[in-house]
């Protein structure tokens, strides 16, 4: 196979805290040399890329993607969501089980591998349901995903309401050292709620839940993973109160992971504005005091993954009074840039920003991606942080349009993502 | 005798020389909510409403403001009063009324409320006037028709006409709001009405108490500019106007209250509890009442004290005064 040398790099490299100079040498898709400083020169017969000084970092890895393969694939399909990572130098995607039927046993784990492996873009792998058709029942095979290569297990968005079933779920998780992933919700507050409580969803008259409907919740699943013993990933985490609870279990010797989408970072609800329905999310946009509880949590490295949320939605899911339209946003395309704007505007350090998007991930999962190290998977990104760009919605390759960021002004272009030592975008 | 006998005083062609002269484009081109008012723009619509009424009380109720003009009723929610108050306000000034009433449930089967929109604006009517089960559904509609929209309810939003309805009948009661303390009692959290006489009591310069239990009174409420109570004898005292909202008796089910007989014995507005209030104090309800549930009959029918059935009859003045408004911004505009 061929080799490639990317050389006069700023390489950003969070495992191992390195912002500098330097080059990466790639033969047969991994990495088999990383040069600090300047002055590399490429091994012969090698294509050289010169960096110009760009940015050099791990692919990001975003564990919390929906596609609407199977099932329903106008809005998105494999194919649309891995040339919409590429296009955003997102390296491997996790793909979320809530397709229809749901992934929730191992031929189905198998098919989305097998189907993204034949794209030849980005990694595919996919999270498997929790409880059979995420009925929050039946516990699903989990054993049997877990060496189909299932990366974790969730219902998604349905929260298991039976605090017996995630008990028995946990504990028998915890025999395959599985990591249980659930959103914390609590189920009868959070029951038709559209919007944060507080002033604005009165005035709006929005269907609202209180904030602390997240803390009762995770503080439910922290004493059963205190009890089971079993790994688990706080997903979506998004209120000040739960991140101190989050904090607290930490503290205790837990082993707790949590993840933020990128929408919470970015946005509060003063965007949802006059019912702005694309920025309808769950859980729902929150005051501002909680962004920057977020954006301080991700400083503290209390945050171990950064998703996108992608959540893709037609038009006719989303042109609907507020309370009826589809929450989410697809998000591929604008995560690095939208990550990039806690730099440039929220003051966070370009490695705390990257780490949770590569190998904070990459560890949470068992992936020997993420890092810039020798025999690591060549899965990089070249990217200009100070590119400003203007967010397209139209022009974006996901099938649904329904992004957040539309007509925003940004900063950070991704120039070049490789995947496994191939190009796979370039936007040079 | 009622407060304004004057009504019959006017002769008919000078109430419709009245009417011409009090016409003035409304301020936008839509009225979604109170907010679309203000200080300025209300006094004018209401003088104007004041004309309509004692044109309505003439046995000849027909004009000629909106002759060739459509208005379409489009109610997504059951009503009765409000559709036909709107009704019998577009034709009342000439115009051409289609009422629709699409059952939610074919709407949620398929078509979205904008395809709606969509199709019943190639009809090409003038004023849309909708009711939907959805915050900020009037809203949407106005971004996606070419004629204006009049928001005759949004989920619990607002109720724009209610509000305006509600100052012209308090204004003819007591000459000015300015200063007036107006209790609106009930299930603040989900009321619309509540929303928009919140919005446009305070425009208007009155002081606004909001009553109810706990449950359903917004924790923020207080941020509205109201004070808040959950003791009827404690909110009540020395008010001028006591607004009742209507309970819907779901709420029983949602623990939000107990039973409609504790509701009644605690909130519920009889004479016991309206002595507490200023002598003369002036009861009101947008309807339809639960009667001995949140208002005694017997408080409720004493033409005395309530102004519940000049709210209906001020309700049709009042959406003519509007539908006739937008209608004269359009015409001026080029529509």
């Amino acid at each position: 196979m061929s080799s490639l040398a990317i050389l006069n790099a700023r390489l950003l490299d969070a495992a191992s805290d390195y912002d500098g100079p330097g080059a990466v040498l790639i033969k047969d898709g991994r990495i088999v040399e990383v040069i600090h400083g300047a002055g590399a020169v490429a091994p012969a017969g090698a294509e050289v890329v010169d960096a110009g000084g760009l940015c050099l970092s791990p692919g990001l890895i975003d564990i919390r993607v929906k596609t609407g393969e199977p099932g329903a694939e106008p809005k998105e399909t494999l194919k649309s969501a891995s040339l919409s990572a590429a296009a955003g130098g997102v390296t491997t995607i996790v793909i979320q089980p809530d397709t229809d039927p749901a992934i929730d046993d191992p031929a189905m784990i198998e098919f989305i591998q097998r189907r993204g492996a034949a794209l030849e873009l980005v990694n595919v792998r996919a999270a498997g349901a929790a409880t059979k058709g995420r009925d929050g029942v039946r516990m699903a095979e989990i054993g049997l995903m877990d060496e189909a290569g299932a990366l974790y297990f969730t219902d998604v968005d349905a929260v298991i309401a039976n605090t017996r079933t995630l008990q028995r779920l946990m504990s028998y998780a915890a025999t395959f050292n599985a990591l249980i992933s659930c959103r914390p919700a609590d189920p009868w507050l959070s029951e038709g709620a559209v919007a944060t409580s507080g002033e604005l969803a009165t005035r709006l008259g929005l269907a609202s839940a209180p904030a602390i409907a997240e803390r009762i919740q995770l503080e439910r699943d922290l004493a059963l993973v205190e009890q089971t013993g079993a790994r688990f990933l706080v997903d979506q985490i998004s209120t000040e109160g739960a991140l101190e609870t989050l904090a607290r279990a930490r503290a205790k010797g837990l082993e707790v992971a949590a993840s933020v989408s990128i929408n919470h970072l970015c946005f509060n609800e003063i965007d949802i504005g006059d019912y702005r329905t694309f920025y309808r999310m769950d859980p729902p946009l929150r005051p501002e005091r909680d962004r920057q509880a977020l954006i301080e949590a991700v400083h503290d490295g209390l945050i171990d993954a950064i998703t996108s949320a992608h959540a893709p939605a037609p038009a006719e899911d989303k042109r609907r009074p507020f309370a009826e339209a589809t929450p989410g946003a697809v998000g591929l395309e604008t995560l690095l840039p939208a990550a990039l704007s806690l730099h440039h505007e929220d003051g966070l350090d370009l490695l705390d920003i990257l780490r949770p998007l590569t190998h904070g991930p990459a560890t949470l999962l068992g992936l020997d991606a993420g890092v810039l190290a020798k025999d690591a998977p060549a899965d990089l990104i070249l990217f200009d942080p100070g590119a400003p760009v203007v967010i397209d919605a139209d022009a974006l390759k996901s099938k649904s349009k329904n992004s957040p960021f539309d007509g925003r002004r940004l900063q950070g272009k991704v120039l070049l993502t490789v995947v496994g030592g191939r190009i796979v975008q370039d936007a040079r | 005798m009622t407060p304004y006998s004057r009504a019959s005083m006017t002769q008919p062609a000078a109430v419709t020389d009245l009417i011409h002269e009090r016409l003035a484009p409304f301020p936008r081109d839509h009225f979604l909510s109170a907010g679309d008012l203000n200080a300025a723009t209300v006094p004018p619509l209401l003088d104007l409403a004041d004309a309509f009424v004692d044109f309505n009380r003439q046995s000849s109720k027909s004009l000629d403001l909106m002759r060739g003009r459509t208005v379409m009723n489009l109610f997504f929610e059951n009503s009765t009063r409000t559709s036909a108050s709107f009704e019998i306000a577009a034709k009342r000034l000439g115009a051409d009324v289609t009422a629709l009433s699409p059952r939610t449930s074919s709407v949620a089967k398929g078509e979205t409320l904008i395809d709606t929109a969509a199709t019943l604006n190639a009809m090409k009517p003038d004023v849309l006037v909708v009711r939907h089960s959805a915050s900020g559904a009037a809203a949407l509609l106005s971004q996606k028709v070419g004629c204006a929209v009049v928001n005759a309810g949004d989920g619990r939003h607002e109720h724009p006409t209610q509000a305006l309805l509600d100052l012209l009948s308090l204004r003819r009661a007591f000459g000015d709001v300015g200063g007036l303390s107006v209790a609106i009692c009930g299930d603040i959290a989900h009321s619309r009405v509540a929303r928009s006489n919140v919005a446009l009591l305070s425009m208007m310069g009155a002081r606004v108490r909001l009553i109810g239990p706990p449950t359903l009174v917004p924790g923020d409420a207080d941020r509205w500019g109201c004070e808040v109570f959950h003791d009827m004898r404690e909110g009540l005292r020395g008010v001028d106007v006591v607004m009742m909202l209507r309970l819907q008796l779901e709420r029983m089910e949602g623990a939000l209250v107990p039973s409609t007989r504790e509701y009644f014995r605690f909130w519920g507005l009889d004479r016991e509890k309206l002595g507490w209030a200023r002598p003369g104090a002036k009861v009101m309800h947008p309807g339809p009442m639960n009667r001995g549930v949140e208002i005694d009959s017997d408080v409720a029918d004493d033409l005395s004290v309530s102004l519940i059935q000049d709210q209906v009859e001020m309700g049709v003045a009042a959406r003519m005064a509007v539908l006739a408004a937008l209608s004269a911004r359009r015409e001026g505009a080029g529509a």
